[in-house]
């Protein structure tokens, strides 16, 4: 018996051994995505001082590119909603997060899918300045410091100057020869990071996206299906699918089929799985003609484990120490809710979003609105929606609310200069009667010279983090009384609507019938002793 | 002087208590999926109410056959020969002991109001429970049926109701079930089929 196995060994490690250059002269086994190494192009072969010079080497060969970037919001950071009008944009609107890029440009634009735009003069048709790395790094080592208005640093360079802190260089040349296609680390370098830090501002986005496990997002499941971000916001000419302007509440269009005609959106649920995809339960589909997917499907955001911020007091900025240094407060679990530079905030995680009809259609508040102050919270955004337009469905909503800087002169907000290292920044200096003259200027707004806070807040319609089927919502999590959608009209809810008159009359007879019965037997009882 | 007669036969007791059962149980959950009560948890209750109702669908095909097949369904004709002899024999008799004034036979098994009873809750009440609730099991396919226009509130409220008058019914049967010759006289005859009468 051992010396059969003992043979046996040596059979298959000779033929291992023997068929080795075999499989060597075969084509590569490696998955490519690609059909170029970017390492063997000569062009790549260089040192690259500054963004903008490996730009000009990648438009060399992708001759189109910079204009495919200029026409999308990436780059213009502007939008006009064909809907209402409005332009839109980050260069445009607020919000109640860090307000406005107004007079923030270096600080913000570290985002920016552009390098150098420091000031209101930015040249929007500089190719050069079109940052293709932000997108396409694989590396993860691309790095854009804020406060250097999109650029990178090469060189180890102190930064902001004087301050001790090194920011260090990176190697662009290892970067520009291991371009790939984009994935969740790019995109997710800024939209994990939005409002200032991680899942700061999204709550269904932050960076335990980066490597999701399969409880935490179904589809972007590391070890399962592996999507990237563009799987479903898929591009077109470098313009990438969805919007949160004009956000698809309703894909009534079906599944997207190559060869049908369709100018749908492809990141809706529905352009993959169709309007009825429970196989099952037909009920279910009928649910999904009221209810977006992502209401039973997320059942909770912020479930990666990073709390998000859900509120935001700048009423309360400026507090320092004994030293009159700026201060950090945190709560029992080591999260920051309070900085003198930002004010108050309180965080959460496995948040139960909440609920509204939703149509998509969505209305900004903005630097030329007026508004008045009252006991009602002002709307950033406005997101319209009703049960009876045959647009809508019930969506799931991350809402922030906050406090931040109004003109109860002019009734306007307030886009105040935060970042920034001089002499005017809130951030650095505490005083807005420094900060909001320069920011309003820079935004062509009037301000009247006063200022007070007005209580704000603004809806997030949720869509990431979707769980896998068995984690989504139970039916008693919305048919009961006080459950999920209890203040959503329009709908009757089995378990959570009822008849009152129905239910008062109904148990009314019952309670008779019984009082009937009960007397005509006691009666029966009483006439059978005498 | 007492009989026994056999009024209710094997399917027929078979039919009525297992249809007791069901309604019983019916009311149970469709009460936890109007928001009553929380025993089951409410998508065990869905599940539970909409299996029962198909059992009781499969009970009904064969009760309706066995009614029309036997003629059954003629103890349902309502008669008003006596109707207020036993009115007054519920209202006052009863208390004086009087005998019953029906006596029920194979060929005539329910007593006047009885016959009343049953037929209104065959043609009223089972219709009421029965539409409401059908339409309430095919819901998703409203559209498709051209019944788009219909609404989930009307039919659940038509359900409601149906199920308040069926438990009204349910506390009366079970009450009236005692005033036979005895009081467990009517109750053996469902069990055994066997009735006693004077």
């Amino acid at each position: 018996m051992k010396i059969i196995l003992t043979r046996l060994v040596v059979a298959v490690v000779l033929g291992a051994w023997l068929g080795l250059p075999a499989v060597a002269s075969e084509a590569k086994s490696v998955k490519l995505t690609t059909t170029a190494d970017h390492s063997k192009f000569k062009e790549l072969d260089k040192a690259f001082s500054s963004g903008p010079e490996v730009t000009q080497t990648c438009l060399g060969c992708h001759t189109e590119a910079a204009g495919q970037i200029h026409r999308t919001k990436h780059w213009k950071w502007e939008y006009l909603n064909p809907d209402t009008k409005q332009t839109l944009g980050k260069k445009t609107i607020l919000n109640n997060f860090c307000i406005s890029i107004a007079s923030n440009y270096a600080s913000c634009t570290s985002c920016h899918v552009g390098y150098g735009w420091k000031d209101a003069n930015f040249d929007f048709t500089s190719e050069k300045n079109v940052d293709c790395l932000v997108c396409h790094d694989t590396t993860g080592n691309y790095r854009k410091p804020p406060g250097l208005a999109g650029n990178v640093v090469t060189r180890d360079t102190e930064f902001p100057p004087g301050s001790g802190k090194i920011v260090k260089g990176i190697d662009l040349t290892q970067i520009a020869q291991k371009v790939g296609k984009t994935s969740r680390d790019t995109c997710g370098a800024c939209h994990f990071y939005g409002g200032g830090g991680d899942a700061v501002k999204h709550g269904d986005l932050d960076s335990s996206m980066s490597a999701p496990e399969k409880s935490l997002d179904v589809h972007m499941d590391a070890v399962g299906l592996d999507f990237t971000c563009a799987t479903c916001h898929k591009t077109s000419s470098h313009d990438v699918a969805g919007s949160r302007y004009t956000p698809t509440a309703k894909d009534t269009g079906g599944a997207h089929i190559p060869g049908k005609s369709d100018n749908g959106n492809p990141a809706t649920c529905v352009a993959c799985h169709g309007n009825g995809p429970h196989k099952k339960e037909a009920r279910l589909n009928q649910h999904a003609t009221k209810i977006a997917c992502q209401t039973c499907h997320i059942p909770a955001f912020a479930r990666g484990g990073i709390a998000t911020k859900m509120t935001w007091d700048w009423s309360t900025a400026g507090q320092v120490d004994a030293e009159g240094k700026q201060i950090t407060r945190k709560d029992d679990k080591g999260r920051i809710v309070y900085e003198s530079r930002k004010g108050d905030f309180t965080l959460a995680e496995n948040v139960i979003p909440e609920y509204a009809w939703f149509n998509g259609h969505i209305e900004y508040t903005l630097l030329t609105d007026k508004i008045e102050k009252s006991d009602q919270r002002i709307k950033i955004n406005k997101l319209s929606g009703s049960p009876t337009d045959g647009k809508s469905l019930i969506w799931p909503l991350k809402v922030f609310r906050g406090s931040q800087p109004y003109d109860p002169v002019n009734k306007t907000l307030i886009t105040p200069h935060t970042a920034g290292n001089d002499d005017t920044g809130f951030w650095k200096n505490l005083a807005w009667e420094k900060a909001i003259p320069p920011g309003m200027k820079d935004s062509g707004a009037p301000y009247s010279g006063k200022f007070e806070f007005i209580k704000t807040e603004m809806s997030w319609p949720i869509t990431h983090m979707v769980a896998p089927k068995d984690k989504a919502l139970g039916c008693v999590e919305c048919h009961a009384k006080g459950g999920r959608l209890a203040g959503i009209q329009g709908v009757y809810m089995p378990a959570r609507d009822a008849n009152s008159l129905v239910d008062k009359a109904g148990w009314g007879i019952v309670l008779l019938t019984l009082i009937g019965v009960i007397g005509h037997a006691i009666l029966r009882i009483v006439s059978r002793k005498h | 002087m007492t009989q026994r007669v056999y009024i209710f036969k094997g399917f027929e007791r078979f039919w009525h208590w297992s249809q007791a059962g069901l309604i019983i149980f019916l009311m149970l959950t469709g009460f936890e999926i109007h928001g009553t009560h929380t025993l089951f948890g409410f998508e065990k209750a869905v599940y539970l109410h909409t299996n029962a109702a198909w059992t009781l669908v499969g009970l009904w095909i064969f009760a309706i056959f066995w009614h029309f097949t036997t003629g059954e369904w003629r103890h349902y004709i309502p008669t008003r020969e006596k109707i207020l002899t036993m009115a007054k024999y519920y209202s006052s008799g009863i208390f004086k002991h009087e005998p019953h004034p029906f006596k029920p036979s194979p060929v005539n098994k329910h007593n006047p109001l009885q016959r009343l009873t049953y037929l209104a809750i065959l043609t009223l009440l089972s219709p009421l429970i029965w539409i409401t609730g059908w339409l309430y099991l095919f819901y998703a396919d409203w559209p498709a049926w051209g019944l788009g226009k219909l609404q989930l509130e009307w039919i659940a409220t038509g359900h409601t109701i149906g199920a308040f008058l069926m438990l009204a019914f349910l506390i009366s049967h079970l009450y009236l079930a005692t005033t036979g010759h005895k009081i467990t006289s009517q109750l053996k005859a469902m069990i055994t089929g066997w009735e006693e009468v004077e």
